[in-house]
């Protein structure tokens, strides 16, 4: 009981981290249609972003947790927001009304580049950074037992609960979530009532970089190393939560991600801990056979 | 991210390496290159392609048609041409395993247009099962051959099933999680497939039950000539050249059968095809089949080349290096595989030497010719079945089907 208590609070942390991930494919697939391959790889970036941050902070004497960490977050998004904006930009514009292979051999090459890039510029080797959010609490102490919950993992969980209600306000309340929203519904149809689709386009793979970098951090913090590989794993495991949670639907994202998270580690912690990749891809496989609009997910009508 | 760069310290740490004066190279030359773009391309209102003059279309005409066959003839004189350069025969028949490959995805992506991102799955499988079976039965390697192809056959048709019902991006991410899969699964599975340390020892090719050594039985002995070990790989390189031609050929024949005919209607727009009938099941799965089955065989020959495989020729990297054969040679041509194997694989060897630098320039050329020349560098719809003349039609007329 204490194992599975455990289990579930890891789940559900790592799962607030692919929830974010999947905002980002979820939200790219429901304007343009298109499965952004390199959002994964924005993912990396971001974690790498927040490394240099965080260690140039510590080398110019910055060494408040909290503070560091909130301009950390600041930073990185920042900086993976640009990232995410020039991919959009140099792969996917110039293709929005090309067949639909070409936006996703784009996507692909565009994938291979970023984590070459990060290769050569920041060397191929794994990175490390010392646990910077320390200590916890322990909930439950029975059967030898300890049942812990750490700071990173309140940090992780809180972080995402609020980026997740600013998001949504966003999307309900704003002028940009609205004309996000009716992009969404019908592209053609929106710029014809004057939404500049251009500029929503790039400003929701801007908003889904930023989420992905906060991630990234997160990421970060929880483990301990990255490298510049983390990219392309966490991305199909994101979609996957994107797909299960229902493409297209915002608050499905984040089920879906909660619920990948849970089953992988349920998976390596009751079956077997080398094949737990394999589980979050067979879950992929099953939902697109059995439930291929995920959980959240409205069917798509496909007129001829 | 540039000008910033982390490496390991001496106790384990990270430490910082600023390196402004890089990022400012890099951002002096990101400045002058986009003041040369707006000057030079400027704004463009209309785009009038020059048209050349009747006659020289003419000539271009004639060049073309006889360029097939002179690469042809040029591909079966390569042996003899390069004997003594080991380095270009290897690299030949690295081309012409790549070629295969691309031809077989070509039927999978280019013919039926179902976007499979896990090719290399079927190339491991007919790697494996040449592998394991050579070692553990000792069959040859032309029994073996077509055993690994109905197994990779098969695995065709198991990957098929499930992605009956999906669409072109879906369709994608699902191939590439069953490549993963598959890649993950023979890195793990241990008692079979030796995990990491892969499958040494596989058996080299004889020439038809004559070994390749140098012994009294051995090739150069039974036809009197001195023993050298090129012989072994010359044979190789006819053996891909062979394997590389029946894929074409059986290609060629099956676009014309009724099968052919089901997969590019397929391609174009599968609602239609199913409101005239055509059973798209069994037509996607047979072209699961049929690509699977070429790749398992390009993938047998892989492992006798080698004598040694391992789960890490088999990652992402390898199905995405095929599919940009197939994509940026022009989905569907035949002729447009081998030019993009070739360019991507010489290059690839010509810039030997900036090892790192190499992925990243192949990406960048994939987006590059995506935004240029989005279907491919040969980019004709030619009809497979024509009346009177065969007239190619521009593919920016030909609207690409969601399926």
């Amino acid at each position: 009981m204490e194992y599975f208590l455990q289990q579930l609070i890891n789940g559900l942390t790592l799962g607030s981290i692919y929830g974010l991930i999947a905002i980002g494919y979820t939200m790219v697939y429901g304007i343009i249609g298109m499965i952004n391959f390199a959002h994964g790889d924005v993912f990396m970036v971001g974690a790498f972003l927040a490394l240099i941050a965080f260690l140039m902070l510590v080398a110019l004497g910055v060494t408040a947790v909290p503070l560091a960490l909130f301009l950390v977050l600041l930073i990185a998004m920042a900086l993976t927001a640009l990232y995410g904006w020039t991919v959009e930009r140099m792969a996917y514009r110039p293709l929005r009304h090309s067949f639909r292979l070409a936006p996703l051999i784009s996507a692909i090459g565009m994938s291979i580049v970023l984590q070459n890039y990060v290769q050569i510029v920041q060397g191929a080797r794994v990175k490390p950074l010392p646990p910077l959010i320390q200590g916890g609490y322990t909930l439950l102490d029975r059967n030898g037992f300890a049942v812990g919950l750490s700071n990173v993992q309140i940090a992780i969980v809180v972080i995402t609960l609020v980026l997740m209600l600013v998001f949504s306000w966003l999307v309900a309340k704003t002028r940009l979530g609205r004309d996000m929203r009716a992009c969404e519904q019908d592209l053609k149809m929106a710029s014809l009532v004057g939404v500049d689709i251009d500029r929503t386009i790039s400003l929701t793979f801007v908003i889904g970089a930023a989420l992905a970098a906060v991630a990234g951090i997160m990421d970060l913090l929880y483990y301990g190393v990255i490298d510049f590989y983390i990219g392309f794993v966490a991305g199909v495991k994101a979609f996957t939560a994107a797909v299960l949670g229902g493409i297209g639907s915002l608050p499905g994202a984040m089920v879906g991600g909660l619920l990948i998270g849970l089953i992988e580690t349920f998976w390596s912690a009751y079956f077997s801990i080398e094949y737990k990749d394999v589980a979050a891809f067979s879950v992929l496989v099953i939902v697109l056979i059995f439930l291929p609009t995920g959980i959240l997910g409205r069917p798509e009508i496909e007129k001829v | 991210m540039i000008g910033i760069r982390t490496d390991q310290g001496p106790s384990g740490g990270l430490e910082l390496t600023p390196r402004f004066g890089t990022l400012g190279i890099l951002v002096a030359i990101a400045f002058v290159g986009g003041l040369l773009r707006g000057i030079l391309f400027g704004e463009r209102r209309v785009h009038i392609a020059p048209r050349l003059p009747a006659a020289a279309t003419a000539v271009l005409d004639r060049i073309g048609r006889m360029f097939a066959p002179a690469l042809m003839a040029f591909a079966l004189a390569v042996p003899i041409l390069f004997y003594h350069d080991r380095y270009i025969l290897d690299l030949s028949i690295q081309i012409l395993t790549y070629v295969m490959l691309g031809w077989g995805l070509n039927i999978v992506v280019g013919l039926a247009g179902l976007l499979d991102l896990g090719y290399v799955a079927f190339y491991a499988v007919g790697a494996y099962s040449y592998a394991l079976i050579a070692t553990n039965f000792g069959l040859s390697f032309w029994m073996c051959l077509p055993i690994s192809g109905i197994l990779a056959c098969f695995w065709g048709v198991l990957l098929g099933f499930p992605v009956l019902r999906l669409r072109g991006d879906y369709l994608a991410i699902v191939t590439l999680a069953f490549g993963e899969i598959i890649r993950l699964v023979l890195i793990n599975w241990q008692s079979v497939t030796g995990g990491p340390n892969g499958v040494p020892g596989i058996p080299r090719p004889s020439f038809f039950g004559i070994p390749f050594n140098a012994e009294e039985n051995g090739f150069a002995a039974t036809f009197g000539l001195e023993y050298s070990p090129t012989y072994r790989i010359v044979f190789l390189f006819y053996v891909i050249l062979a394997l590389a031609l029946v894929t074409n050929w059986v290609t060629i024949r099956l676009r014309r059968l009724p099968i052919g005919r089901a997969w590019e209607a397929l391609r174009e727009d599968e609602i239609a095809c199913r409101s005239l009938g055509i059973n798209t099941t069994n037509v996607k799965l047979t072209a699961f089949a049929m690509g699977a089955m070429f790749g398992g065989f390009a993938g047998s020959f892989f492992a006798t080349r080698q004598g040694f495989i391992s789960p890490e020729s088999f990652s992402f990297s390898e199905s995405a290096l095929v599919l940009a054969i197939v994509v940026l040679g022009g989905m569907g041509s035949q002729l447009g595989v081998v030019i993009a194997a070739t360019v991507m694989l010489g290059g690839f060897e010509l810039f030997r030497e900036f090892a790192q630098y190499r992925m990243l320039v192949f990406g960048l050329a994939m987006v590059a010719i995506m935004v240029w020349r989005p279907r491919g560098l040969i980019a004709t719809r030619s009809p497979s079945v024509f009346l009177a003349r065969r007239k190619a039609i521009e593919p920016g007329l030909a609207r690409e089907g969601p399926g």
